[in-house]
């Protein structure tokens, strides 16, 4: 039976592949399979995992009448399918941008800005890193002596480049320059990432089909 | 001699992206069958990681958030699995979450394989899978507050008043460290955002390859206390705890790729400008 589910897998796998070649029915085939088994299987769990312990089970069991507030506004939701009550899925969208946009900026707050501006705040030459270069004197060691002098240069020169009230000429548009070479490194070391985990993604899949379904190694 | 040139120059440089497609796959397949070992050393941020865990006492209870799914699966479950290599090593009991619907099942997958099937792990008393919580960030905030209240089940729909591992667990404070696996959103970068500073939580993140220019920033603030990253995290992860397995595996096949990438990025040029040149 498990060989019979691997084969399955294997072949949808395969049928996605296809698509490397040119656009044929297998690969429309695996795509709309897919579509359809994820958004059922979310829809089963999203029913198991919290619409029964969360809401269901506890209004029916007669411990929390309160929560027919959120289970109204949920039936709100689904109005939009009748035009003439539409507008009342407003008040549900409403109650979930301002919880969602209050948290946001706490969290944007708390997380992001103030610890990140706290951490850009570093002496331009460490005295740690200096001692280990000293001891121990290599490309590591002095790639980390590197990083605050490019944290901090790296800091001001990216913040220049994004001040646009003032002309980028001149010395100020020398510091623009090499913020703007500086971002172009970060998107391409980020796109290099983003090839890595492709790669990644391609191992795993002849991984799979050359071990668990071909047992070829 | 000029128009030969000029049309291999051309061709090659408008190559059919099949056979650009071609060369990856036997690039990145051919260490599936004859693996070469290419030497490795293990990252700051993945010693981090490894010794943050690595310090705790045995048996401490740690909170793993397993939210990811199948798509990122080539990278995040062989560290999920390396993970808890370590923490049954140090016999540690394991709360697992998840704020994606398809990490409950990853995760019980991984505990299938290693905790039950390796170390003899008892479901309920060693471990336990909560499984998956609708509300993103709000969860996340709520399990400041009482986990118990955010996840009143399990993953099998056990109430966790019966599940004897659950009885010490309040709310983070009852875990010294919480790992996220986490592939994107919600996952790290909102544990930041939302509780870490908040509740003053140990955040570990482990992460496919593509987030690590955004949470090296986090890693760097020590707001992530260790990071493991993609196929190459995970592999030096692996050393570290002397137990290598698929994400080591893995790393010479993706080395092989990038080197074809490369050359073909190369390649590429040269033809382009060799291209530019004769036909002007």
């Amino acid at each position: 039976m498990d060989f019979l589910w691997i084969t399955i897998a294997a072949a949808a796998t395969l049928a996605i592949f296809s698509f490397l070649y040119k656009d044929n029915p297998f690969y429309k085939f695996a795509e709309h399979l897919f579509v359809g088994i994820a958004s059922g299987y979310v829809v089963v769990i999203e029913y198991y995992n919290v619409f029964r312990p969360n809401l269901w089970d506890p209004l029916t069991a007669g411990s929390d009448y309160w929560l027919i507030i959120p289970l109204v506004l949920g039936i709100f939701m689904f109005t939009r399918f009748f035009s003439r009550i539409a507008w009342l899925s407003r008040w549900s969208m409403a109650v979930i941008i301002g919880t969602y946009s209050g948290l946001a900026v706490i969290g944007f707050a708390e997380g992001d800005l103030l610890n990140q501006v706290r951490a850009s705040l570093v002496p331009l030459i460490s005295t740690e890193a200096v001692k280990k270069l000293a001891s121990d004197p290599g490309l590591f060691t002095f790639l980390d002596f590197m990083t605050n002098p490019l944290i901090v240069i790296g800091f001001i020169c990216i913040l220049v480049y994004f001040f646009f009230s003032k002309e980028h000429r001149g010395t100020y548009g020398s510091l623009a320059k090499v913020g703007t070479g500086l971002l172009m490194i970060g998107f391409g070391a980020g796109y290099g990432y983003t090839v890595m985990t492709r790669m990644a993604l391609l191992f795993d899949r002849l991984f799979f089909l050359c071990s668990e379904w071909l047992h070829l190694i | 001699m000029t128009n030969n040139k000029e049309s291999w120059a051309n061709r090659l440089a408008n190559l059919d992206k099949r056979w650009v497609f071609l060369c990856i796959l036997l690039a990145v397949g051919f260490p599936l069958f004859f693996p070469i070992g290419l030497p490795m050393r293990p990252s700051q941020p993945v010693k981090d990681f490894y010794n943050v865990l690595q310090a705790l006492p045995d048996g401490s209870m740690i909170l793993l958030s397993g939210d990811y799914d199948p798509g990122t699966k080539a990278e995040l479950y062989p560290q999920n699995v390396a993970i808890l290599q370590q923490a049954c090593k140090k016999h540690m009991k394991v709360v697992a979450i998840a704020l994606w619907p398809t990490g409950p099942p990853m995760l019980e997958r991984a505990f299938n394989e290693v905790a039950v099937g390796q170390y003899g792990y008892k479901y309920g008393i060693d471990y336990v899978n909560l499984g998956f919580k609708e509300g993103r960030e709000a969860v996340m905030v709520e399990m400041g507050r009482s986990i118990r209240q955010a996840f009143p089940r399990d993953f099998y729909g056990t109430p966790i008043s019966q599940i004897p591992l659950m009885d010490k667990v309040e709310n983070y404070n009852s875990f010294p460290v919480l790992i996220d696996i986490s592939a994107g959103y919600p996952g790290t970068k909102e544990f930041v955002q939302y509780t870490q500073g908040r509740f003053n939580i140990t955040l570990l993140s482990a992460a496919p390859a593509v987030s690590v220019p955004e949470f090296s920033a986090y890693y760097q603030s020590r707001q992530i206390k260790g990071m493991l990253t993609g196929i190459a995290g995970g592999a030096e992860y692996e050393a570290l705890i002397g137990h290598p397995a698929l994400s080591a595996r893995a790393m010479d096949g993706i080395s092989f790729g990038h080197i074809v990438i490369i050359l073909f990025i190369l390649f590429g040029n040269v033809f382009y400008f060799l291209g530019k040149r004769t036909s002007a």
